[in-house]
């Protein structure tokens, strides 16, 4: 058994540990902007600015919206992309560009586009939370069952579709799908940083009655918070969040689940102003750190996410293996 | 003062709510009896809002729970559920200080501290404070979930079974603390209890549910009586006056 700790030992072991993360994200982010340049240094550090930029929000992005995402689910196993709303954001972009052609999409104004993706994933966000978390009595593994078959479903409905894609529209398509931090538009990061940064800010407010959702719902009315209105504007939240990530890099479907728990287990606390930071931390520090050991020792270039997969992966099962049956 | 007119609430096909009306005076302890399945925990849960009626409503204070807003509500009334589970993972401090985020928000006052820790010295959770729920035993952690609804500090409180799991010292404990609430600071107490001699010692009023409908309501006194516990639970009871209290004892 461990030592009890006093809430004030507690409280120091947490801020130790969160200044510990930053510390370590600060040298890796450096050595990632810093190792093995050659050439021309203002060249070397925009490019990898650049790239450095679009993790940093796609880090905060796919940490909050996960920590979120599992407090007003009261679960800790499944995250937004688990249940596909990863995959059903590739799944529009493939039908947008099918029936309105590869013209019309790139040309229409970004923020149109991500106006109408974003209005999708909320609906399909609120269509699930009615349907399977709002209920009381309900099986984790069921869910996730239905996560994989939602997500293999929009998988063969893109697949399908691109099929019947004239080939030229599909290249363009391609380049909307397969984006990766190293070829990431620069009008899209700049638009995708702002909605992270506005979204995190109102999430901000919420926090303390976050804590109190994470309590479940009937205590949670119990103690006068109103659980609809927080649990709503935080699906709104989560599916603005996914979409900017997946827009960015494409599906990273176990980074967050990765994160979350991690930064809960690490942390020691379900608060949600240490679990954000800690997880936000941590997935720069996995994406950052992964990115350079694959470039630096491997040679390689753009598998992260495959690693981070495999990594994520393993987690979830365990997890799901832990997970008591009620 | 709590008034419950004509709720009904159905689960499919079955009626767990009858027509339920009933009033439940301001201060004093009231006692909701009756067999498992009766609908004395839905009755609560509509009550305290956490279910919402199908028909009828329910008032604290003349405000209509279903539409008061939830944070002035949750100043008026508290409530304990019969089941307590939680998916995170708290210390007892944590868990009981939750209690006082009707009040504070979410930012804890010295006054908030103050309170907090003399909810857990009245529960003998002191040397507790800093363990995990999931380090207690039953007992323990039931005492901690009450903290934490005394600590709201509500006029109206509602327990659902809080004697559960508590060893003889304890629920005696609980009871007389109960009794203080009511009788020092007029608070109202509402509770489901399943032992009739508890309710017929510690409380004022004794309400009897059967199949989601009210078999009978008054002073304790009077209802505890032979036919009328046969009515409720089904078992023969004889009633025995002893030192001046109703005492039931189940014979068959
Ligand atoms: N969510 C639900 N779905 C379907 N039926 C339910 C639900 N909750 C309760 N019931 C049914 O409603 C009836 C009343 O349940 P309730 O929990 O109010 O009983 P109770 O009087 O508190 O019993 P106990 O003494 O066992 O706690 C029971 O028959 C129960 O099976
Ligand atoms: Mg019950």
């Amino acid at each position: 058994m461990t030592a009890v700790l006093t809430a004030p030992q507690r409280a120091a072991r947490r801020r130790r540990t969160l200044v510990v993360l930053a510390v370590l994200t600060l040298v890796v982010v450096a050595a990632f902007l810093t190792v093995d340049v050659t050439g021309s240094w203002d060249y070397a550090l925009q490019q990898r600015g650049r790239r450095l930029a679009a993790m940093a929000v796609v880090a905060v992005a796919v940490a909050v919206s996960t920590v979120l995402f599992q407090t007003v689910t009261d679960n800790r196993i499944l995250t937004p992309e688990i249940m596909g709303f990863d995959r059903l954001f590739v799944l529009i972009q493939t039908v947008g560009v099918f029936t309105l052609g590869a013209a019309t999409v790139t040309t229409a104004d970004p923020r149109l586009r991500f106006a109408v993706e974003v209005v999708v994933l909320i609906g399909f966000g609120a269509l699930l939370y009615r349907s399977l978390f709002g209920r009381t009595e309900r099986d984790v593994y069921v869910l996730v069952l239905l996560g994989v078959v939602l997500g293999s479903t929009f998988t063969s409905l893109t697949l399908l579709v691109s099929r019947l894609i004239d080939p030229n529209e599909f290249l363009t398509l391609q380049d909307l799908l397969f984006a990766s931090f190293n070829s990431v538009d620069r009008q899209m990061l700049a638009l995708s940083a702002v909605l992270v940064a506005v979204v995190t800010a109102g999430v901000w407010r919420l926090l303390p009655r976050l804590d109190v959702v994470a309590l479940g719902r009937d205590t949670a009315v119990g103690l006068g918070v109103e659980h609809r209105r927080v649990v709503n504007r935080a699906l709104l939240a989560v599916a603005v969040l996914v979409a900017v990530a997946t827009a960015l890099v494409g599906p990273i479907t176990f980074l967050g689940l990765l994160v979350a728990n991690l930064a809960r287990q690490l942390l020691g606390t379900h608060r949600h102003a240490w679990v954000l930071p800690g997880a936000a931390l941590l997935a720069l520090l996995a994406l950052v750190g992964g990115q350079l050991v694959l470039e630096q020792v491997f040679g390689f270039n753009s598998s992260l996410s495959i690693v981070v997969n495999f990594v994520g992966g393993i987690v979830f099962i365990s997890l799901l293996i832990r997970e008591p049956r009620q | 003062m709590i008034e419950i007119e004509s709720v009904t609430k159905s689960y499919g096909d079955v009626r767990v709510l009858d027509d339920v009306s009933l009033t439940i005076p301001t201060g004093g302890i009231t006692s909701l009896v009756g067999a498992n399945g009766a609908g004395k925990s839905t009755l609560l849960s509509v009550a305290a809002r956490l279910v919402p009626a199908d028909g009828g409503r329910v008032r604290v204070d003349g405000m209509d729970v279903a539409t008061a807003p939830g944070p002035v509500l949750a100043r008026r009334l508290g409530v304990l559920r019969q089941e307590n589970a939680m998916s995170v993972r708290l210390t007892v401090r944590e868990l009981v200080a939750f209690g006082r985020f009707p009040h504070s928000g979410g930012r804890l006052t010295a006054e908030d501290h103050r309170l907090v820790d003399e909810a857990m010295a009245w529960f003998e959770l002191g040397p507790l404070a800093d363990r995990h729920l999931d380090q207690l035993s039953g007992g323990q952690r039931q005492r901690a979930y009450v903290a934490m609804v005394m600590c709201q500090g509500t006029d109206h409180v509602l327990l659902d079974e809080p004697l559960n799991n508590l060893d003889m010292r304890h629920a005696v404990q609980m009871m007389r603390m109960l009794r203080g609430m009511a009788d020092e600071l007029g608070r109202t107490v509402v509770l489901v209890v399943h032992d009739v001699n508890v309710a017929s010692c510690y409380s004022d009023r004794i309400v009897a549910m059967r199949e989601g409908r009210l078999v009978a309501e008054g002073p304790t006194a009077e209802l505890m009586t032979p036919e009328l516990l046969r009515k409720v639970f089904d078992v023969e009871v004889e009633v025995h006056e002893l030192a001046g209290r109703r005492i039931g004892v189940p014979w068959s």
